[in-house]
């Protein structure tokens, strides 16, 4: 199946019931099955700016070389264009926010978190830094499938604090890595197998805080054959319970198998079949 | 302002103690922070590692232990107000950093430069952090009082209980309480409407299905509905009514 017809993507973004503006950004491309979201910080407009570019550069430059490649194929180091893809262009993106930060007074110090997905032969390659999430519901489960770069994360790691103890914690929303902040950035990279009727959540943490993973999980599981009803109402929850910030998220629903052609009949088959 | 600790006994303010420190130490030996010159203190009884806004107790294998709130514990988590027992003596804990979930600037999200390397063997931290931060907004400012007023009545609980009572069919008379925040109704494949309960009231909204549900007699679209004592609706040709418990 080809991978405009094998998922089903919406994506919805809201500032929220308190801030005047949304820092956050999401972006998708149906027929490449990419999907990028990005929520920004900095003073003034400086986070709109961050996230803004990390979504443009991802999506653009993705679009780009994916024009006569196929994010199966393997570089020169035996690894799949699709991980390359998002791996260096999340450190591209990191490059541009950190010189305009330099250059720009006004955005000085502004950065952003990202998690951006890539969906191509029967997997999910997932990027991400900071607290930007992605969740799949596979049938009546569901999990994180990121884990965040804060500092709770690393304190739950470490068992100094259990994850019941967490929400007690005075030390939310410190991230340890985000996009922009430094020259460098390290992104972390995973490839995930993905079944038919999984539907992937990605979210800035305008969601997870206000609504309980469970309040999440469920509303997917009720309301999965409405993705934009699903996604309206995911926002909906986080407001009515107070929307303290931005809240975006995209929906991914995957409807059939998107089998890369292997061998050289089948990439000629799909050749032709295009 | 860092969190701090009171120390007292028979409810007599001895001294009070500033966590601004990554590691505190109590014990009745002089090197310790906290000095407790009493035979029933080890020379290292117990120590607080603080990591910003958190800090956590650790019993450092006293001979007479420690107890939170009454209860002994070598390891806790202190909350504001927690009260620390080591023999006769008393360390209230205070912390008046709101819990993030209650505060007001909530949404600020930081960086933190240095990554806080933590294992579990070590113990903790050691190296002092290097905290520099970018707020992820200066937005906070502008949570004035008119916005505050809104999220004090969007998170002001719940709608008063309601009841959907099914009118025909071999279920006639059934009532269904409308006691979660989504409630499904129809049949998945056919016709298909959702129930949300929300701070201001209840709202049915299409979800699957070739036609759209009716309430009093009229379609209700694409759009919420939001639904009023009494109102009819009638989905995949079941009729029911909705209305409030009083």
């Amino acid at each position: 199946m080809d991978i405009h017809d094998a998922l089903e993507i919406v994506s919805k973004t809201d500032p929220g019931m308190v801030r005047s503006h949304n820092e956050d950004s999401v972006t998708y491309d149906a027929d490449l099955g990419l999907v990028v979201l990005a929520d920004g910080m900095g003073g003034y407009n400086a986070g709109e700016v961050a996230s803004g570019i990390a979504v443009s550069v991802l999506s653009s430059e993705v679009r780009h070389r994916l024009q006569d490649a196929h994010p199966e194929d393997l570089d020169g180091a035996g690894e799949e264009l699709g991980v390359v893809l998002l791996r260096d262009n999340v450190k591209k993106a990191n490059l541009s926010i950190f010189r305009a930060a330099q250059s720009q007074p006004q955005y000085a110090g502004m950065g952003t978190t990202i998690v951006t997905a890539l969906f191509y032969d029967d997997r999910v390659a997932v990027v991400h830094v900071g607290d930007s999430r992605m969740y799949r519901l596979r049938g009546d489960e569901f999990e994180s499938v990121t884990r965040d770069h804060s500092l709770l994360q690393e304190q739950i790691d470490s068992g100094m604090i259990s994850k019941e103890d967490a929400r007690l914690s005075k030390n939310k929303n410190l991230v340890t890595r985000a996009v922009g902040i430094d020259a460098d950035v390290d992104p972390e990279l995973h490839v995930h197998e993905v079944q038919v009727g999984d539907i992937y959540l990605l979210c800035s943490d305008g969601l997870n805080d206000m609504v309980e993973d469970e309040d999440i999980g469920t509303t997917l599981q009720m309301l999965q054959n409405n993705l934009p009803l699903a996604a309206t109402q995911l926002i909906q929850l986080a407001n009515d319970n107070g929307g303290r910030d931005n809240v975006s998220v995209i929906l991914v629903k995957v409807k059939g198998r998107y089998t890369a052609p292997r061998g050289w009949w089948q990439k000629l088959y799909s050749w032709f079949g295009n | 302002m860092p969190a701090k600790l009171i120390l007292s006994m028979d409810g007599a303010v001895l001294k009070e103690y500033p966590l601004n420190k990554e590691r505190t130490t109590i014990g009745r030996k002089p090197h310790n922070d906290i000095v407790i010159d009493n035979l029933a203190v080890s020379s290292d009884h117990a120590a607080i590692v603080t990591i910003l806004n958190d800090s956590f107790l650790e019993d450092l294998d006293s001979t007479n232990g420690l107890a939170v709130n009454g209860t002994p514990t070598k390891k806790h988590f202190l909350q504001n107000n927690d009260v620390i027992e080591i023999g006769k003596y008393k360390l209230k804990y205070l912390n008046d950093q709101p819990t993030q979930t209650s505060a007001a600037d909530f949404e600020k999200t930081m960086v933190l430069r240095a990554p806080v390397k933590m294992s579990p063997k070590e113990g903790f931290a050691k190296s002092p952090l290097d905290v520099t931060v970018t707020r992820k907004t200066e937005a906070t400012a502008q949570f004035n009082a008119t916005n505050s007023g809104m999220v004090a009545e969007a998170s002001a609980g719940q709608p008063p209980a309601a009841v959907v009572q099914i009118l025909n069919g071999p279920n006639a008379g059934k009532e269904l309480e409308l006691v979660k925040n989504l409630t499904t109704l129809g049949k998945p494949g056919v016709q298909v409407a959702v129930l949300a309960r929300r701070p201001h009231g209840f709202f049915i909204t299409h979800v699957e299905g070739g036609s759209f549900p009716t309430v009093n007699g009229s379609s209700i679209g694409e759009q919420p509905h939001q639904l009023r004592d009494h109102d009819l609706i009638e989905l995949a040709g079941v009729k029911m009514e909705f209305y409030f418990k009083t």
